[in-house]
């Protein structure tokens, strides 16, 4: 049990954290508003070679494990970075772990091109996807098989809350790549990895939204003195990282879960997600409301991170049936007659 | 990260597991429903098998427990919803007697309390203080060799049973108040001592106690005069990892499924197929994997030695407020039968789901508050200002 980064890895998180602060600053954010992609910082995480580091050597890739993958996404969500990493990493692994001659392998272990997947079993004939508007390779699961649809970002990104470079994509006449239990069971897996990876990501979102939070309460006066300084504002954000920590443990949990295929990792995936949906939402509500009505301006950054906190867990769909989905995980369905 | 066990933390877990099945019997669940939150016959089953004085720090003479293993102990004991109070207290007396104390102490009481004979009840909080412990307003004058002590005790819990309490006393009343404080390990059947029983909403019993001129020798001293914060600072570091309260909910959670299970609502479908109640228990049990998280954070960084603080209040935190929650919601699914008392024939496994909505309460407030916990964490985690 060591429940801190190794030095190998506080080494990783110092080059990823410099490469965000440079590539995915809160004005290069604002600046990507639009398309809620910023293709130049996708450019230099290419060259950092970020895109491949959990895809196996031998499919051109790092060979890093989902441990790694996951200290760039606690700081993708701490910079609220508009690059698609976490559906790229998930979906080309899934692509590695069906066949690692796959054709697209070495373009998709660079960076050069894109893949994203569907996060729900499809079952309309068209269907929103994750990152839909940027990804070259999109990811379906549909009757027991699993198909890969090609040359998908010419697609319109569609206007949304979060700014989330998300489109509607139809699935016909796409490749399929695997079928039967296999396809079955990987792909709950790489859903599994998007749902650990995105747990992570929001733990480092609600993370830094009380900094931004606790920051101003340090700065701004009312009734002559500092608004930190109120013990109803204190005891909010305390509640809020005590949650967003509690979120921290149970996210690297399942991320180690699943890292070695522990038969709880799809458990504790679904419920870190679904814990560290509500605990950054809470953390981004709770420092937005500290904010008074400079909480609801848009110059202020907390804001970008309200609509990520609700948007980037709410590309599953309702979590209501994704309690019912654990729930079957658990417990039995019916009494005992 | 790495959130695996050591091997032999693991094998001490299945060492624990099987402990329970043997000797935690219904017997000694049901002696505990009466109100004495202690069964002797347990905690001497523990002591024999020399985990109490395992869990006493090896510089101070116990050891061959680590802290990892430690947390194993506490985890298992309390999933399966075992008496542990007296445990905790018996370690962390026996610690801070061993860091601090003097030889009567050490010869009196450490080996009577490591062996399960013996308790000492905890004589902090008073009438006008609770979690402004510092506070305290009982007195103790020196007399020649001995001391005299005059005041009051609130929530001496299990003072009716045990032999001793580790009192806080003032003896100096003109400097600042956490400077004027000395600890004494007082004798239950000194003369001048009152135990008159509080009852709570919750099943436990609790108590009073009052001192008039009582009258002890300084051997019953423990730590400098005026020194008192540093045995409070040392108790509250022995406090760290084996006070238990990080796992509360599982108990319930593993009776509610099982009786949701076997009842039917009035509409005739079982409670289990009721989708509100299935993501509630899903909530719960998300909340108690969030518990694990913390716990074994604290445990992690007691093994390396660390003298955690906020992290310990966090756990308290959530541990105890989701658990407030839980016990709210088992008792509204369980619906108006959930409101029967133990021992009524209808009520839900054995009407354990009105107990822990009444012991819910005292977990967010004992221990330290969770408004109390909340200070310190926005003080010691956020850098806020200090409010009071």
């Amino acid at each position: 049990m060591y429940l801190r980064l190794s030095p190998d890895e506080e080494s990783i998180k110092d080059i990823f954290d410099s490469f965000f602060d440079t590539e995915c600053s809160i004005e290069r954010v604002r600046s990507s508003e639009d398309s809620g992609f910023d293709a130049d910082a996708w450019q230099r995480f290419v060259e950092t070679g970020g895109p491949g580091m959990c895809l196996p050597e031998i499919c051109g890739g790092g060979g890093a494990d989902l441990t790694t993958a996951a200290i760039v996404a606690d700081l993708l969500g701490r910079y609220v970075a508009p690059i698609p990493f976490i559906e790229h990493v998930v979906a080309t692994r899934l692509i590695a772990s069906l066949d690692q001659n796959n054709a697209d392998l070495p373009q998709l272990a660079t960076g050069e091109l894109i893949a994203s997947m569907a996060l729900q079993p499809l079952s309309e004939s068209t269907e929103i996807v994750p990152a839909g508007a940027v990804a070259n390779r999109i990811i379906g699961f549909r009757g027991g098989e699993i198909i890969v649809i090609e040359n998908a970002n010419n697609a319109s990104p569609l206007r949304n809350t979060a700014n989330l470079p998300i489109a509607r994509h139809s699935f016909d006449g796409g490749t399929v790549i695997a079928s039967g239990d296999k396809a079955r069971y990987w792909y709950q897996k790489a859903r599994s990895e998007w749902q650990a990876l995105m747990a992570v990501a929001l733990t480092g979102l609600g993370r830094k939204a009380v900094d931004i939070g606790v920051t101003y309460a340090k700065e701004r006066y009312q009734f002559g003195v500092l608004i930190g300084s109120f013990q109803g504002i204190q005891h909010g954000f305390a509640s809020a990282i005590t949650n967003i920590e509690g979120s921290h443990f149970l996210s690297s949990r399942a991320i180690a879960a699943l890292q070695e295929n522990a038969n709880r990792g799809e458990q504790l995936a679904g419920m870190a997600f679904l814990f560290a949906s509500e605990a950054a939402l809470n953390a981004a509500a709770t420092s937005l409301q500290y904010h008074g009505g400079y909480g609801f301006a848009e110059e202020y950054d907390v804001q970008l991170y309200y609509r990520r906190a609700k948007g980037w867990p709410l590309q599953l769909g309702d979590p209501g049936l994704e309690y019912q989905r654990i729930a079957n995980l658990y417990l039995p369905k019916e009494g005992v007659h | 990260m790495d959130w695996s066990f050591p091997p032999e933390a693991e094998e001490f877990r299945n060492e624990v597991k099987e402990f329970i099945a043997e000797h935690l019997t219904d017997d000694v669940i049901n002696s505990t429903h009466d109100g004495t939150i202690h069964n002797w016959e347990f905690h001497q089953k523990i002591a024999e098998r020399g985990w109490l004085g395992g869990a006493v720090p090896s510089e101070l003479g116990g050891g061959g427990k680590s802290a990892i293993e430690m947390a194993v102990m506490i985890e298992e004991l309390q999933l399966a919803g075992a008496p542990i109070d007296g445990m905790g207290v018996a370690i962390v007396v026996a610690s801070v007697v061993l860091e601090l104390g003097n030889d009567h102490l050490k010869e009196t009481l450490v080996p009577k309390l490591l062996s399960g004979e013996t308790l000492v009840s905890f004589g902090y909080t008073e009438p006008d203080s609770g979690s402004d412990v510092a506070a305290a307003q009982t007195r103790a004058v020196k007399n020649g060799s001995e001391w005299i002590i005059n005041g009051q005790k609130m929530w001496t819990t299990m003072a009716h049973i045990a032999d001793y309490v580790l009192l806080l006393t003032r003896t100096n009343p003109d400097v600042p108040k956490h400077k004027g404080l000395t600890f004494f390990i007082v004798p239950l059947d000194a003369e001048g001592i009152e135990i008159q029983p509080v009852h709570t909403m919750g099943t436990e019993r609790s108590n009073a106690t009052f001192y008039d001129d009582v009258r002890i020798g300084d051997e019953w001293r423990i730590g400098d005069i005026d020194g008192g914060w540093e045995i409070m600072k040392a108790a509250l570091k022995y406090e760290r990892g084996i006070a238990g309260g990080q796992f509360p909910s599982p108990p319930l959670i593993d009776a509610f499924i099982d009786y949701a299970q076997k009842t039917t609502a009035p509409d005739g479908s079982y409670i289990i197929e009721n989708p509100v109640v299935r993501e509630r228990i899903v909530r719960s049990l998300i909340d108690v994997e969030v518990c694990r998280g913390f716990a074994y954070n604290t445990a992690f960084l007691a093994s390396e030695g660390v003298m955690f603080g906020v992290e310990g209040s966090m756990t308290k935190l959530f541990a105890s407020e989701s658990y407030k929650k839980h016990s709210k919601w088992f008792i509204d699914m369980a619906g108006v039968e959930g409101l029967l008392y133990l021992g009524e024939d209808d009520a839900p496994v054995g009407g354990v789901i009105d107990e822990h909505f009444r012991h819910a309460p005292v977990t967010t407030i004992y221990g330290g508050t969770s408004e109390i916990s909340r200070n310190l964490i926005a003080e010691g985690l956020l850098g806020l200002p200090r409010t009071r």
